[in-house]
């Protein structure tokens, strides 16, 4: 793709540290405007949302960093790390928000709605599978597992993102745009993940099977 | 009292003089304040107080009219007051029909006249399980239905909200199966505490909220509260109602605030009260929305688990 190489150059330009610090900057506003009173008359709700929004998009965005460089030839693969990472740090805060601004900390009726809401059970369930990629997020884990074995454990982003998009078609009253935009960007994303895997014979098609 | 056991209130404890004069600044204060905000004049009405009121705090007027789920208007609860200043509400008229001694397309001016109008801070909770206080001005839907003269037969009352799609963006995308449509069991209707709202904190009623007129029923989730209505049919059998043609699993026709009777897919147990203190607005949620002295009867026999 012509301009790719301009922008590979630009990326490699680009300090790992500011995706972080550019990353933070959501989280920044969101607490800066719930000091302020700016978020309307139901700043826990506003605040919950669009913390567990943008840890999605961030997460979608580490998810697109492999098929921007397959289909375009745009490598952006030096910050996937800090894009996962963002993610994991916006799904932990919007769990905190849930936590302590909608639920107030009252643990039995969270505990209960784990167990019996599907949408927050499998909210819960991407956070936990995403747990293990943040542990692991860093050059040491992934010398002591090897290559081969630390990607294995990494496709667990695969199961995050289908759970959160699954999370936020459960919870909507009717079917948003939002919603079923964001579900189907992840299906897309997941679906060429499939492709290639079929055609690389790693997934055998019902002929095959 | 009117029954109402003996909650105190902050009637009981100020003297009344002050208590009005507190009343007639608060309405100025704020009637300034909408009129401001939504750039028009808003009317005073003229009401008197009504012992059904209950004594917690009203939310804000801003809270009130600046968080709405009207999906007519679109289904972000910021979209009713973003578009909402386009609806014309006058003229308006409510279509009343069924089986009524005085069937008719009745203008808003005639249904108001001689209707003494009345201030009801009532608890408002949302299927969502948020809720706030409203201080609506209007009358009693039996004081109407009266004067149009039930007919022996009629069983329920079905509503609709208005559909004017080039003045209600929602309306050009099938977000629900427009019109707008609920109901009541007539013993529902003609219960003192429902009312149709026609204002609130002494102000003409804002149009995100429902303008010119609501229904207003505190004793069942939100939605039942219809807005904008255009039209009123008595009927004998049980009317279709929007949120259960959508889902039936989840939204039944009765929809009374039950903390026992869990939504599938979240609990009702509790609520947060918006315009609360950021860590402590989740409350327990009463029965019947805390009217349960006044409304448990009509439900006596029923498995509310089952006709929910």
């Amino acid at each position: 793709m012509p301009g790719a190489e301009a922008l590979n150059a630009a990326a490699r330009r680009v300090p790992r540290g500011a995706i972080y610090v550019l990353g933070a900057l959501p989280a920044v506003f969101l607490l800066q405007g719930l000091f302020a009173g700016s978020l309307g008359p139901d700043p826990a709700k506003v605040v919950e949302r669009e913390l567990g929004l943008t840890g999605l998009q961030f997460l979608m965005a580490a998810l697109a960093i492999t098929p921007l460089r397959r289909i375009a030839g745009i490598n952006f693969i030096r910050h996937r790390r800090a894009l996962g990472l963002l993610a994991f740090f916006y799904i932990v805060l919007h769990l905190a928000a849930w936590v302590v601004l909608d639920f107030n900390l009252l643990w039995g009726e969270m505990l209960r709605d784990i167990l019996k809401r599907p949408y927050i059970t499998v909210g819960m369930l991407g956070f936990a599978a995403m747990l293990p990629l943040a542990v692991t997020a860093n050059d040491a884990a992934i010398r002591r597992m090897g290559a081969a074995a630390w990607q294995r454990l990494h496709r667990l982003a695969y199961l995050a993102a289908l759970a959160g998009a699954l999370h936020f078609l459960l919870l909507v009253k009717t079917l948003t745009p939002s919603a079923v935009l964001h579900a189907g960007a992840i299906l897309m994303l997941l679906a060429l993940r499939v492709g290639w895997a079929i055609r690389r014979g790693r997934i055998r098609t019902l002929r095959g099977a | 009292m009117n029954g109402q056991g003996a909650r105190l209130r902050y009637s009981d404890v100020t003297p009344e003089r002050l208590w009005f004069d507190r009343r007639r600044l608060i309405a100025a204060a704020t009637g300034a304040a909408a009129a401001g905000l939504l750039g028009l004049p808003a009317r005073a009405l003229e009401y008197r107080k009504s012992g059904y009121s209950t004594g917690d705090e009203p939310n804000s007027l801003s809270d009130i009219t600046s968080y709405n789920n009207f999906y007519e208007f679109g289904t972000d609860k910021g979209d009713p007051k973003r578009y909402a200043h386009r609806l014309t509400t006058d003229p308006w008229s409510v279509e009343i029909d069924g089986l009524v001694a005085r069937p008719g397309s009745y203008p808003l001016d005639d249904i108001l006249k001689g209707m003494p109008l009345e201030e009801r801070i009532y608890r408002f909770r949302c299927v969502e399980a948020w809720s706030m206080v409203i201080p609506w001005i209007g009358f009693p839907l039996a004081s109407l239905l009266e004067r149009a003269g039930v007919e022996p037969g009629a069983r329920y009352v079905a509503f609709e909200t208005l559909v004017r799609p080039e003045e209600m963006p929602g309306q050009r995308q099938p977000i629900l199966d427009w019109p707008y449509r609920e109901g009541l069991r007539l013993d529902e209707a003609m219960h003192p505490l429902t009312i149709l709202a026609t204002g609130l904190y002494g102000q003409e009623m804002p149009n995100q909220n429902g303008a010119p007129l609501r229904l207003v029923v505190p004793w069942k989730y939100g939605f039942k509260s219809i807005k904008s209505i255009v039209r009123m049919s008595l009927v004998e059998k049980q009317p279709p109602t929007t949120w259960e043609m959508e889902n039936p699993r989840e939204y039944g026709f009765y929809s009374n605030v039950n903390p026992q009777v869990d939504h599938p897919r979240w609990s009702q147990a509790t609520e947060r009260r918006i315009g609360a203190s950021l860590f402590s607005a989740r409350q327990p949620t009463l029965m019947f929305n805390g009217y349960a002295e006044e409304v448990a009867g009509l439900y006596a026999g029923m498995d509310l688990k089952k006709q929910f």
